[in-house]
């Protein structure tokens, strides 16, 4: 795994050659697949975004900007993530539903060891039976991305809402 | 209210079998919805505000509703909570538009009148006019021109706010049985803001009112529960109501051996599936009994909160009237000063159980969107609550309707239907 190996070399580089092992371009195309993933309810294959021991929120921007710790969806590693997907698909009840998120704005805005920070907007519409196509959800991702065995994977993803209250429910992950 | 408005109000009548029946026109008529708030929120009732860990320091404010009008809650610099309409006194302008904050005063960005924290008007521009001319007359009296004040009544670190000048205290308004279960979550030790969860709902206040009484529903309509062990209906459990319908409890004692349990209820639930595990045993768990009793169960207070206890998750639900058909949720996730990160991580972790994400919330509000335009398409139409019998009484099952209708025992003679 040659790439893996350059990660692993470049952690003991200074900073800006790190961010420079994860470039922009090669961000957008794993944003696009993350969405596409989300798009099609392909939750078994969501937790694969993410390493072990990764962080990933939905969190209110009332919230985020007072420091105030809960989020939404909370998973704390992995595990948690796959038992978000596996109870989304396989204990839960709800009406089905078109979405399509739009991600925009990529951008790297800094580095640190082994990992890039990265902030992105999103923006997902949601389609129900017997309604208009409706905004669900805007706001920001607050990213730290790795590279692990060759694929960019998410060590943090807080998906910060800026819905002041969430429409009904949110039941696919941001 | 219009002549026409007033003669359909007056002319519903509660269809036969007492309490064993609902009327779908209670979830969408305007007059009947109008009569509850003046009833109900803006009636003698003790409304939940917030939490004190909300307003933590003096000079510190928060908004918050009762009914469908915006209050603020404030503790002013001497330490004293007060809770006040968000609305000035002159002309009605939104006075805070943050949900929190930090604030020695209140200014109108309409005119700039300005009151203290307590909600005495302190002053107001020209108030003598300029250079002669305008100006409030001479006996306009500042005294008598403050904001709108409601009663406040602590209880550990809940503030509740009535309009009521004939409410009994807090404390005989909960009664005994709400108290102590209560005093267990907010009156130890002091209370820490974890944050929030918002949502809106376009279902009556009452549908979700009702929902959170209706153990019957639970193990059926939310999979989670009885595909991953946490709550069966077989299992320990325990359906209360209290003051003559008003309030209720319901808890269940945790039985980490009842997933391996197969048994003839468990049996009749399509959706258990026995080979499914949650990987993360933390989120399901109480890891930390917290409380030293094995209990989990939740309350309602009427009209505002049904506060809940998921193992160490601690959440008030506090439900918000926005016309006949919508209701906003406002969950408020608190833990304790001096939580470790053990306790803190739990809390955070199980919080996925609730809210409008939650494993075990978020048919609730799924369930309830779509039933409304239903009940609005058919206001004639019955409901059956027969579940456990035609009583009001207090039940050891979670096969039974008994909560929802001691609640409509009381609705009804409140409302006078």
């Amino acid at each position: 795994m040659s790439e893996g190996g350059k990660t692993r070399e470049m952690t003991k580089q200074p900073e800006p050659a790190s961010a420079a092992a994860i470039t922009r371009a090669e961000l957008r195309e794993f944003y696009d697949d993350y969405a596409a993933c989300l798009d099609a309810e392909a939750l078994e294959e969501f937790p694969a975004f993410f390493t072990e021991d990764a962080l990933y929120r939905v969190i209110s921007r009332e919230n985020f900007d007072d420091g105030l710790e809960h989020a939404t969806m909370y998973c704390l590693g992995r595990a948690m993530i796959e038992d978000r997907a596996t109870a989304t698909l396989k204990a839960a009840l709800y009406q089905p539903r078109s979405l399509r998120h739009f991600i925009s704005g990529v951008r790297i805005v800094g580095a640190e060891g082994d990992e890039v920070r990265a902030e992105a907007n999103f923006l997902i519409v949601e389609s129900l039976l017997e309604s208009e196509p409706e905004l669900l959800m805007v706001g920001r991702y607050l990213d730290r991305v790795v590279r692990e065995d060759g694929r960019l994977k998410f060590r943090e993803r807080t998906c910060v809402y800026d819905n002041y209250r969430i429409r009904t429910t949110l039941v696919i992950p941001v | 209210m219009t002549d026409t408005a007033q003669r359909n109000s007056t002319a519903r009548k509660w269809p036969e079998g007492g309490v064993t029946r609902v009327p779908a026109w209670i979830y969408s008529d305007p007059d009947i919805f109008a009569r509850e708030m003046e009833v109900f929120h803006y009636g003698k009732t003790w409304n939940f505000v917030g939490l004190d860990c909300e307003v933590a320091e003096p000079g510190s404010f928060k908004r918050s509703w009762v009914g469908e009008r915006a209050v603020i809650v404030t503790r002013d610099l001497d330490g004293e909570i007060h809770v006040v309409e968000n609305r000035c006194a002159h002309r009605g302008a939104l006075l805070c538009w943050k949900n929190r904050g930090q604030a020695r005063e209140i200014t109108c960005p309409y005119h700039h009148w300005s009151y203290n924290l307590k909600g005495d008007l302190m002053g107001l521009p020209f108030l003598r006019g300029a250079q002669g001319k305008g100006g409030m007359p001479r006996d306009f009296d500042k005294s008598k021109n403050g904001l709108t004040r409601l009663r406040v009544a602590r209880r550990g670190g809940t503030i509740w706010a009535s309009y009521s000048d004939e409410v009994p205290p807090l404390e005989e308004y909960l009664g005994p049985e709400i108290l102590m279960r209560l005093d267990r979550l907010v009156s130890r030790r002091p209370l820490r803001l974890l944050g929030y969860s918002r949502q809106i709902v376009k279902s009556n206040w009452k549908l979700y009112w009702e929902n959170s009484r209706d153990p019957y529903h639970a193990t059926l309509m939310h999979p989670f529960l009885s595909t991953f062990g946490i709550l069966r209906t077989d299992g320990d459990y325990h359906s209360v109501p209290l003051k003559e319908g008003r309030h209720e409890y319901t808890y269940s004692q945790y039985d980490p051996e009842l997933k391996n349990r197969s048994t003839e209820a468990s049996k009749q639930i399509k959706s258990i599936r026995s080979d499914l595990e949650i990987k993360d045993k933390e989120v399901v768990t109480s890891v930390v009994d917290e409380f030293r009793d094995g209990m989990m169960g939740a309350f309602q207070v009427f009209p505002t909160v049904l506060v809940q206890q998921y193992f160490n998750c601690l959440v008030v639900r506090h439900v918000i009237p926005k016309g006949p058909g919508a209701h906003e949720l406002s969950w408020t996730y608190f833990g304790y000063e001096g939580d470790d990160e053990t306790i803190n991580r739990l809390r955070l972790k199980q919080s996925n159980l609730v809210g409008p994400a939650g494993f075990v919330s978020l048919e609730d509000s799924e369930v309830l969107a779509l039933m409304q335009p239903v009940v609005e398409s058919c206001p004639e139409s019955v409901q059956v609550l027969e579940m456990g019998g035609h009583g009001t009484e207090a039940q050891d099952t979670m096969m039974t309707e008994t909560l929802i209708r001691a609640f409509y025992d009381f609705y009804r003679r409140e409302m006078g239907l």
